[in-house]
């Protein structure tokens, strides 16, 4: 199984990073093809170190076609709160029928049970395996050239699937994008913190300067922990005070939480872009954040990119068995994964861009004004019709998509 | 100038490698790695969430 220097490893599918997206889609193409599927992963272990902030909706687990969740579910919510900073506040969610409608979960065991399922598919895995360029031979990719424990080797395939994430390589060697600019980079810091008081039958977004362009976030792992996070937009960051910073600032000021003890540290990048208009070439394809599909409000990543790896796993098995991995075939996958998430990718975006314009008293002013409503749907869309009741100027440049 | 990389901050996260611009930085497991081609830009020093990267002054 080791490869050694200079050997060129063959498969029909390779997937470049074990994340859950790569295994997402690795495990729907060996499902449907009777191809090789190979996921290369940088790190020794899928699924470890954590960079999320674990809270998800629930209504897309069914997507992953799994008996049980339970075993990766820390703490369902009731719903959102989200606060101003003067303290405002306003709730989301089915606050009166009591329904469960989000969650946080333990990614390393969520990403590690993505990892089984495309394993009893047949998928293989290499670890501790970093793909070091692409194999592009007359503008078709064939491959990566990869290092595993000091050596050098190729990974000949006739798909390749680019799952390596918001510092997605593939994509930029391919030729497929460039930089991502400043405004659309969320800059990311987190605590899991223990022994904190605070209301654990909800998520608690707090908005404003607390975390410029962002927001931070506690995302409840159980009655008396939880995540502690924040993103800031990096065109907010001057260097003079990093995120890190900023978190431990927002941790001082609140008796609630300073109390707590830290027991784990969590950074990471973000990005928060508008869809990009190919993520697809001869022989490549790209899922999830590498394709820039991380929803622009939330910074949320996973629910759109198990959708997307989805099709891209049963598009990728269909490109093996009419032996055809050309772009013109691939858009079939261009084609699904827009029409599923394409048009709510660019109404966020373009709140995200008005959201960032707002100063704090625009935030209590709006979270006031919100106060009174009762949303029951936790999603950016319903959030986004309640303000336009209210604020209709800051939602007219998307009206027609809400 | 110089990028520096200070290895005892750096938690391997790669959001500086996303940030930059010029493609320059790597993450290879837990090995952050900077090339040639880096411009200076400091676009990474002030990605970075735990301050672990600085431009110095040769």
């Amino acid at each position: 199984m080791d490869p050694d220097e200079g050997d060129i490893v063959e498969c029909d599918v390779l997937v470049v990073g074990g994340g859950p997206l790569g295994n997402t889609a690795a495990r729907f193409a060996a499902k449907n093809c009777s191809g090789r599927v190979l996921v290369i992963e940088k790190r020794q272990e899928i699924g470890s170190p954590v960079r999320c902030a674990e809270g998800i909706s629930l209504e897309w687990l069914e997507e992953l076609e799994i008996e049980k969740i339970d075993h990766f579910i820390n703490k369902k919510v009731l719903g959102a709160k989200l606060y101003s900073p003067s303290g405002n506040q306003m709730t989301i969610g089915k606050e009166m029928a009591g329904d469960e409608v989000g969650a946080v979960i333990e990614r390393d065991t969520f990403d590690k049970e993505m990892a089984v399922l495309a394993g009893r598919e047949g998928v293989d895995f290499m670890l501790k395996t970093s793909a070091v360029d692409v194999i592009e031979e007359d503008g078709v990719i064939k491959g990566v050239k990869a290092r595993r424990m000091g050596n050098n080797f190729e990974i000949r395939a006739d798909l390749v699937i680019g799952a390596d994430g918001f510092e997605s390589q593939i994509g930029r060697w391919a030729g497929l994008y460039g930089a991502i600019p400043p405004q659309d980079i969320m800059t990311c810091f987190q605590y899991r913190m223990t022994n904190i008081d605070f209301d654990a039958d909800y998520t608690h977004f707090f908005l404003g300067s607390d975390a410029p362009g962002g927001y931070v976030w506690i995302f409840p792992k159980s009655e008396d922990s939880a995540n502690v996070g924040l993103g800031i937009q990096l065109s907010q960051l001057d260097g003079s005070k990093s995120p890190k910073e900023y978190l431990d600032d927002f941790i001082e000021k609140h008796d609630w939480l300073n109390q707590g003890q830290e027991v784990d540290m969590v950074s990471g990048g973000v990005s928060v872009s508008a869809p990009l208009d190919k993520v697809t070439k001869d022989g490549l394809m790209l899922v999830g954040d590498a394709s820039r599909v991380v929803d622009p409000i939330t910074g949320g990543g996973v629910a759109n990119g198990i959708k997307q790896a989805k099709i891209a796993g049963e598009v990728a098995a269909e490109a093996i068995e009419e032996n055809d991995t050309s772009e013109k075939f691939l858009q079939k996958y261009e084609n699904r994964w827009r029409e599923r998430l394409e048009n709510k990718l660019w109404r966020n975006y373009l709140a995200k861009e008005k959201a960032v314009e707002l100063d704090d008293e625009q935030f209590d002013s709006i979270i006031d004004a919100l106060s009174d409503k009762k949303i029951d749907e936790m999603s950016t869309e319903a959030i986004l019709k309640a303000v336009s009741e209210k604020y209709p100027n800051l939602v007219e440049d998307f009206e027609d998509m809400l | 100038m110089s990028l520096e990389i200070n290895h005892d901050r750096c938690m391997h996260c790669g959001a500086c490698v996303g940030s930059c611009p010029e493609n320059s930085l790597f993450l290879r497991e837990f090995i952050l790695e900077v090339d040639e081609s880096c411009v200076e830009c400091g676009i990474c020093v002030r990605a970075c969430p735990v301050d672990a990267l600085k431009l110095r002054g040769d």
